[in-house]
């Protein structure tokens, strides 16, 4: 397995880097944020169906494009890289778990971009979790057509009016989150719960933990070309050797985000044996390096970091929420521990 | 060259070599001849021009072979530093020379840099050479030089113009280390024992034929060096739990007596922290194969330093009363380091010099920042005044 990326990834990268860069500037994402409708739905039908997002890890026998997670991980660092207010995350869960539960019937469109369908979880749920018992603090769900449901070791599909979604106050604007309540809606049984959900998972933690790169590399690429620029002392502020071990620790600390996360993705993708293991290490390293990013972001950036304006505290948000969302590094660490025979 | 190709060709040199009969050295001899020693150097020197990604399935064939191996951590400063070296700036004649005993072990090789006045800042050594007909004079004082008491050969950086900058006065020598002037004195270290020297050399004359490379070019060839050798610290393909961090999972796994709940959240951070840089230095390697630039070889070193610090650290702690004894303080020369045959205090007390050693954490940080991320460098003062009018 390689952890280098493709010539198609690359390539893949850059399309969707320029589609966010001139559909999704930060100034478009504040303003956004605090409508009431902080998803771009028309962005992301634009990603899902015209760039093929929401169909890469489909097989084309259900209309998708029988490429992997791979690629979709590779994207999934673009949407941390831009903080993109796209539901990919909850949709990439969806699909996975109508992969594993083997449903035809909605993955065709799925596929095609044209349905956005939204696993039900909540946003925290740590691994080896049992299935929900409450929806509450779900990511993505407001930017649904179809939820898909847990309830009595079943999934089943919803449609997305017919369930009460009440929007959260969330620390991270950039994907809020809604609770959900359902008054015995219509409903479609999709399949067994566990598989589903197990696949739902990995695959969540997977792609999330390549967003969380994106998100670091953003923090500290940006903070890098700041420092280069920002002149006190009558010179450069990243002239400073206090700053300049700061920010080659942080670099050490992502060169190696990149290998686990692209580990991660290729066990994703190949089916690998030791996917359990690459997720939990992935979800235990990259959560805390992007929220160290971010937070170096913050500080390095002097009171323009801590501004509204300026884009940094999207970062922040976006990082800290990523820590906790499937569980936070030290519940990973706790499931790393069982999974290579390291017991209490 | 691919690896099918590859593991033809060490088939057909074992059908013709038995490790089991064959002599040691004569087997080592004859693996070089054939190319199959570090693949990726060039025909006719140990090589087959082969990608260096592809070495380890030649060690991978003869070691199943159950072949005799050329000692590598006894020769890692040869392997790692001079080889490359002389490859890189050594004449034809240097080549054919020395890189063959070397590669076999016959001849090990050490490293005369670091200097009483001169460590972190390299370029401002004080070890002078100065030309005398067909020789070079050279006197001086170096310290820290691993393995000196075992080596026939060193890889010496001496000042040859005192009136220019420092990095532009100097001169690169392969240095004769039973050349009458050479003395090497044990220096005791923090284990007790003394892996490093000093070396005082006194009138030592070095015929011109053991200058590496053209006279005032030293510091480029000296950066040859630095970079192998940093690769090499922080490099090589390894399978989990094969480093530091496997010696202390298999403490935790075989001690259940000692462990507490606490502990294991930290031996998990230092697990993840281990497999992050492991997979880390396998990309990086990836990217070497592919011809991806990469400055980066520091940052397998740098994380290693840290980890391998971190880990026997918590080693010790984890064993608690244990972890006060330490019976291997008595004087003596190793020939090589090897912390696996160690006890847990020694791994503790010698990972302190991975920081040091090779270049320190803090100089490899600039590095990092500086070439990768291309922040400014400091405000400096001494690149461009003459050497010899350097404040010291
Ligand atoms: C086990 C071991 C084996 C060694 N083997 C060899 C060998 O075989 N051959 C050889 O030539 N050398 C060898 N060395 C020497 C080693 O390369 C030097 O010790 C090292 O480069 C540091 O130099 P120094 O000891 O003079 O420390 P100094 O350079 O004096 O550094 C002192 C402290 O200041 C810090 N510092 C210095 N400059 C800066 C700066 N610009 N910015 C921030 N911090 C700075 C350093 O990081 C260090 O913490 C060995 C060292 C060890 C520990």
């Amino acid at each position: 397995m390689t952890l280098l990326y493709s010539d198609v990834e690359e390539e893949l990268r850059f399309s969707v880097r320029q589609l966010l860069a001139a559909r999704a500037p930060h100034a478009a994402i504040l303003r956004r944020m605090e409508t009431d409708q902080p998803y771009d739905t028309a962005l992301w039908r634009s990603l899902a169906a015209d760039v093929g997002c929401a169909g890469f890890a489909v097989p084309e026998k259900f209309g998708g494009a029988g490429a992997s997670w791979r690629e979709v991980a590779t994207v999934a660092e673009e949407f941390g890289r831009a903080v993109a207010p796209v539901p990919y995350l909850g949709a990439a869960m969806a699909t996975a778990a109508l992969l594993a539960a083997g449903d035809e019937d909605l993955l065709p469109a799925v596929a095609a971009g044209q349905t956005t369908a939204v696993l039900v979880l909540p946003f925290a749920t740590p691994p080896g979790a049992p299935p929900p018992v409450t929806l509450t603090g779900v990511a993505d769900a407001l930017a649904a057509d179809i939820l898909l449901v847990p309830a009595q070791d079943a999934l089943w599909a919803v449609e997305a009016r017919d369930a009460g979604l009440t929007p959260v106050g969330s620390l991270d604007l950039t994907r809020p989150l809604a609770d959900v309540a359902l008054d015995d809606p219509p409903r479609r049984r999709i399949g067994d719960l566990r598989p589903a959900l197990d696949a739902a998972y990995t695959t969540g933690a997977v792609l999330l933990a390549s967003e969380q790169l994106g998100v670091a590399q953003w923090c500290l690429d940006t903070t890098v070309e700041y420092l280069k620029t920002r002149h006190q002392f009558g010179r450069p502020v990243g002239s400073f050797q206090a700053l300049k071990h700061r920010l080659a620790e942080l670099w050490v600390a992502i060169t190696q985000a990149r290998a686990v996360a692209r580990y991660a993705a290729g066990c994703l993708a190949d089916d690998d044996p030791d996917l359990p293991v690459a997720v939990a290490l992935a979800q235990a390293h990259c959560g805390p390096v992007a929220v160290r990013a971010a937070e170096e972001c913050v500080q390095l950036h002097g009171g323009i970091g801590f501004t509204w304006e300026y884009p940094a505290h999207l970062y922040l948000k976006r990082a800290k929420a990523d820590a906790i969302a499937l569980g936070t590094a030290e519940r990973h660490r706790a499931a790393l521990a069982a999974l290579v025979g390291l017991d209490a | 060259m691919d690896a099918d190709e590859l593991r033809q060709r060490v088939r057909q040199f074992l059908a013709t070599h038995d490790p089991a009969t064959t002599q040691r050295l004569t087997f080592l001899r004859a693996r070089f001849d054939a190319g199959l020693a570090w693949i990726s150097f060039p025909e006719g020197l140990g090589g087959l021009d082969a990608p260096r990604a592809l070495q380890s399935i030649v060690d991978g064939e003869f070691a199943a072979a159950g072949a005799p191996d050329n000692d590598p951590l006894r020769i890692a400063i040869g392997l790692g530093m001079a080889a490359p070296t002389i490859l890189r700036h050594g004449t034809d004649a240097q080549r054919h020379r020395y890189l063959r005993p070397l590669w076999t072990g016959e001849e090990v090789w050490c490293q005369l840099f670091s200097e009483p006045g001169a460590g972190s800042d390299l370029a401002a050594l004080a070890t002078r050479a100065v030309e005398d007909g067909d020789c070079w004079i050279v006197n001086g004082q170096k310290v820290w030089t691993s393995m000196a008491h075992a080596a026939r050969f060193a890889i010496l950086l001496a000042r040859t113009d005192p009136d220019l900058p420092k990095h532009a006065g100097l001169t690169y020598f392969i240095c004769d280390m039973h050349a009458p002037g050479v003395e090497v004195r044990p220096l005791r270290q923090i284990t007790g024992e003394a892996e490093f020297n000093e070396v005082f050399l006194t009138d030592v004359r070095l015929p011109d034929s053991l200058r590496l490379g053209a006279v005032g070019e030293g510091w480029q060839v000296a950066r040859t060096t630095l970079m192998n050798e940093r690769v090499a610290i922080g490099g090589g393909a390894v399978p989990r739990e094969s480093g530091m961090i496997g010696v202390v999972a298999g403490t935790w796994r075989d001690r259940p007596d000692l462990r507490t709940p606490a502990q294991l959240d930290t031996l998990m951070r230092l697990w993840v922290a281990a497999e992050a840089a492991r997979l880390g230095a396998q990309r990086l390697r990836e990217q070497l194969a592919a011809g991806q630039p990469g400055a980066e070889g520091s940052a397998a070193k740098y994380a290693y330093a840290r980890l391998n610090a971190e880990i026997s650290g918590f080693e010790l702690e984890f064993l608690g009363a244990e972890g006060l004894r330490y019976e291997d303080y008595p004087m003596r020369r190793p020939s090589i380091v090897d912390w696996k045959q160690r006890p847990p205090g020694y791994r503790y007390l010698r990972a302190k010099g991975n920081a040091i050693e090779g270049g320190t954490s803090e100089i490899l940080a600039n590095i990092i920042a500086e070439r990768v991320l291309g922040l400014p460098a400091e405000p400096r003062t001494d690149v461009t005044v003459p050497w010899k009018d350097l404040p010291r």
